[in-house]
C-alpha cells in the first residue's frame, strides 16, 4: 500500500491537485467565480513542476489554447463557471470533433447570465450536454465532496486521454469552496499511461477501425486536425458516407466505454420502496436523510447519487426504479436530470421533483419531508 | 491538385511564398506546424502537408499560443484571413502581439469575407460595397500593422499577391525573428469584392495591386502627398525584445530544445 498523509483541502484545490497527480501540466484560463481558486493554485504549482500555466484574454481563448496545448502532447485543463462556460462551447465542440483530450471544470453558479456569482446552483446541468452544436457525446462528472472531486479529476485526465474525449467536470459552489479532508496517495502514479509518439507504421489520426490513440505533433507523423467532418487522415469531407461514419465514430466510443464512464453509488435498503437519485453537493442533504433513515430506522428507502450525469446512467436508474414505488430527484435547479430520470424509469415508479432555486442548498429536512410523505 | 479556391484568387501564391520561405529558413518539416482558422485562405493548412491545425472562426492565435507554450521548439505559422484576424479573433491578435509569443502570423487581405459570399470586414476600405454594405461601408477600416505595433508585435511587415518573391522574403523574415511577426499579405478577391466594386477582372486586380504598392526602400524620403493612394510594402517595423515563450521556460529553469524529439 502506498503512504498516504490526510490533508485539509478545498474542493477547487482538490480538483487542482487530482489534475497534477493525473499528469496535467498545463492550464490555461480566465478568472471567474467561484473557480478562480483552481487557477490560482495551479499558477502556483505548474512552474514548480515544469509545467505551463497562462492565464489567456478570455474563455475562449482559455478554451483554444487547451486544445492547442493538448495538440502538443501535453495534458491540460481549464475552469471557469456557467457565464465562462458558456464562451468555451464552440471550442469544446471543436475538441470533441478532432478527438482532442482535455478537461474542462465548470464550478456552477447560480444562473441565468451573471446570476448571483456567489450562489451556489445546479443549473448546467443541460448545458454540459448540450451546449455545443451539433450531436456531439460528452463525458460529464459530478462529484460530492472534495475527496471525490480529487479522484474523479484523475478520472477525468486519464479517461479523456484514453478515450481522446473532452471531460467536463460539473462541480457546484458549494462542493469547489468547501473544505474537507482528502487523502492523497502520496508518490504513486495516478497516471495510466503517457502520449507518446511510437505507433505502428499504418497509424491513422482518425482510423475507421476505431480507437487510436493521439500522435502530438512534431513528431513526423503528419496529418491534419480539423472541426470540419474529415476522413480517416483528418482532412475535410463532404461525403455523405464520411459524414455519418464520422458522426457515428465519436459516438461509438462512448457506447463501448459505457461501463468505465457511467458511474454511481447506492447506498440503503436492498428493496427500498422510496428511492433517492441525485449528484453534486445535494447528495450529502440526502445521504444524511437516507443514514437516519435507513441506518438508524431500517425503512425502506436509498439514495442513489450519480457520479456521472453524461452519459446518463440508464441501466443503474432502471434497475433501481423497477423496485421502487416512488423516485424522488432533488436538484438545485427548476428540473434538469429529471427529464432523463422519467425517461428511463418509463413508469415504473414514481418520479417526484424537489427543486430549489434561490441560491441555497436543499435541506436535509425537505428532503425529508417529501420522502415522510410517501413512506407513510 | 483540387482545391477550393476561386479562378484568380490570390490565396495559392500566398501559400506558395509560404511553402518557400519555410524552404528558405531551413526548418526541418517535423519542425513546422502550419494554424489556421476559418475562411477562404485559412484552408491553405490543409493542403500542406505538415502538421496542420484549421481551428475555429477567429481562434486560430489562441490555439497557436497553448501550442507554442507547450512546445516552444516547434515553428509556428499562423494563417489568417481579415475578417478572421481583426474582427472575431482582434482580442487575441492583440494579445499574442502584447505578450510577444514567437508566432509568425500570416494575414491574407483581400479586404472581404470571401467564403461567406462578400461582407465587408473590418479591412474593407471605407466607402467600399459588400453584400452587407450595399450603399458602401461607412465603417473606417483597421491599419493593421500599426494595430499589431500599437499591441506590442515586434516585426511587422506587408506584401502583397502580385509580388511574390517579395512576399516570401518578408516571411521567411519574420520566420527568423524571435517575437510575434506579423506579415499583411495583400490579395485579390475578383468575386466576391473585385465584381461589386467593379475593380475589373483579376489581371486588372493584380496589376493595380502592384502599381499601387511602393517599398519602404523607394517611399523613403519621399512627401507625404507623392504617396498618396499607395500602400507601402516592405518591412514596417523590426524590434528587439523579450520572447514570451522562451522567458517562461527560463522562469522555471527548463531548457528549450533546439529540434522537437523523436
Amino acid at each position: 500500500m502506498p503512504e498516504t498523509k490526510p490533508v485539509l483541502m478545498q474542493g477547487n484545490e482538490a480538483c487542482a491537485e487530482g489534475a497534477i497527480s493525473a499528469g496535467v501540466r498545463f492550464y490555461a484560463g480566465y478568472p471567474i467565480t467561484p473557480s478562480t481558486e483552481v487557477a490560482e493554485r495551479m499558477a502556483v504549482r505548474l512552474p514548480d513542476i515544469g509545467g505551463v500555466f497562462i492565464q489567456m484574454e478570455d474563455e475562449i481563448a482559455s478554451m483554444a489554447a487547451v486544445i492547442g496545448a493538448s495538440i502538443g502532447g501535453m495534458r491540460t485543463l481549464t475552469a471557469t463557471s456557467g457565464p465562462g462556460f458558456s464562451l468555451k462551447q464552440e471550442n469544446i465542440g471543436y475538441a470533441i470533433m478532432a478527438e482532442i483530450p482535455c478537461v474542462i471544470v465548470n464550478v456552477q453558479r447560480m444562473g441565468p447570465s451573471t446570476g448571483v456569482p456567489t450562489a451556489p446552483s445546479q443549473g448546467d446541468v443541460m448545458q454540459a450536454r448540450w451546449g455545443t452544436h451539433g450531436d456531439h457525446p460528452v463525458i460529464v462528472f459530478s462529484p460530492a465532496s472534495v475527496y471525490e472531486t480529487y479522484y474523479l479529476t484523475v478520472a477525468a485526465v486519464n479517461l479523456s486521454q484514453k478515450l481522446r474525449q473532452p471531460i467536463i467536470l460539473l462541480l457546484d459552489e458549494v462542493i469547489g469552496h468547501m473544505r474537507e479532508k482528502v487523502t492523497i496517495p502520496k508518490g504513486s502514479k495516478l497516471m495510466v499511461e503517457k502520449a507518446s509518439d511510437k505507433v505502428p507504421a499504418d497509424w491513422k489520426p482518425y482510423d475507421d477501425k476505431g480507437l487510436t490513440p493521439l500522435v502530438p505533433f512534431g513528431f513526423g507523423h503528419y496529418y491534419h486536425v480539423t472541426g470540419l467532418f474529415h476522413d480517416q487522415y483528418g482532412f475535410p469531407t463532404g461525403d455523405p458516407q464520411q459524414v455519418e461514419r464520422s458522426l457515428d465514430r465519436i459516438h461509438e466510443k462512448l457506447e463501448k466505454y459505457r461501463d468505465e464512464v457511467a458511474l454511481t453509488n447506492y447506498i440503503g435498503h436492498k428493496e427500498p420502496r422510496v428511492v433517492i437519485v441525485t449528484y453534486g453537493c445535494t447528495v450529502r442533504s440526502a445521504r444524511a436523510v437516507v443514514k437516519k433513515a435507513y441506518w438508524n430506522n431500517r425503512q425502506p428507502v436509498g439514495l442513489l447519487s450519480l457520479q456521472t450525469l453524461w452519459p446518463f446512467p440508464d441501466k443503474e436508474v432502471q434497475e433501481i426504479a423497477k423496485k421502487a414505488d416512488v423516485v424522488i430527484v432533488p436538484e438545485m435547479n427548476m428540473g434538469q436530470i429529471i427529464g432523463e430520470v422519467e425517461r428511463h424509469v418509463k413508469g415504473e415508479a414514481e418520479v417526484i421533483p424537489l427543486n430549489r432555486y434561490d441560491g441555497e442548498m436543499i435541506s436535509p429536512e425537505q428532503i425529508s419531508d417529501i420522502m415522510g410523505r410517501w413512506l407513510s | 491538385m483540387p482545391h477550393i479556391w476561386c479562378p484568380g484568387c490570390g490565396n495559392g501564391i500566398v501559400t506558395a511564398a509560404l511553402v518557400r520561405a519555410i524552404e528558405r529558413a531551413d526548418y526541418d518539416q517535423r519542425d513546422v506546424v502550419i494554424v489556421s482558422g476559418i475562411g477562404c485562405s485559412s484552408r491553405a493548412a490543409g493542403y500542406l502537408n505538415f502538421n496542420t491545425l484549421h481551428t475555429t472562426h477567429g481562434r486560430a492565435l489562441a490555439f497557436a499560443t497553448g501550442l507554442k507554450m507547450a512546445r516552444p521548439e516547434l515553428k509556428l505559422f499562423v494563417i489568417m484571413g481579415d475578417g478572421d484576424c481583426s474582427a472575431i479573433g482582434g482580442n487575441h491578435f492583440i494579445h499574442s502581439a502584447r505578450r510577444n509569443i514567437d508566432l509568425n502570423a500570416i494575414v491574407v487581405n483581400n479586404h472581404i469575407y470571401g467564403m461567406t459570399g462578400g461582407q465587408h470586414s473590418p479591412l474593407t476600405p471605407i466607402g467600399k460595397k459588400a453584400t452587407t454594405a450595399p450603399r458602401g461601408t461607412l465603417e473606417r477600416e483597421f491599419n493593421l500593422l500599426e494595430l499589431a505595433r500599437g499591441a506590442g508585435a515586434t516585426f511587422g511587415a506587408r506584401g502583397n499577391a502580385a509580388q511574390p518573391r517579395q512576399l516570401e522574403q518578408l516571411i521567411t523574415r519574420g520566420a527568423n525573428h524571435k517575437g510575434f511577426s506579423i506579415v499583411e499579405a495583400l490579395s485579390p478577391c475578383p468575386i466576391a469584392y473585385g465584381r461589386r466594386n467593379k475593380l475589373g477582372g483579376p489581371v486588372d486586380m493584380m496589376k493595380e495591386l502592384k502599381e499601387n504598392s511602393i517599398s519602404t526602400e523607394r517611399a523613403a524620403g519621399k512627401e507625404e502627398s507623392e504617396l498618396k493612394g499607395k500602400t507601402i510594402t516592405g518591412v514596417i517595423f523590426n524590434y528587439d525584445e523579450p520572447e514570451y515563450a522562451a522567458e517562461y521556460y527560463h522562469s522555471i529553469g527548463k531548457d528549450i530544445p533546439v529540434k522537437s524529439s523523436g
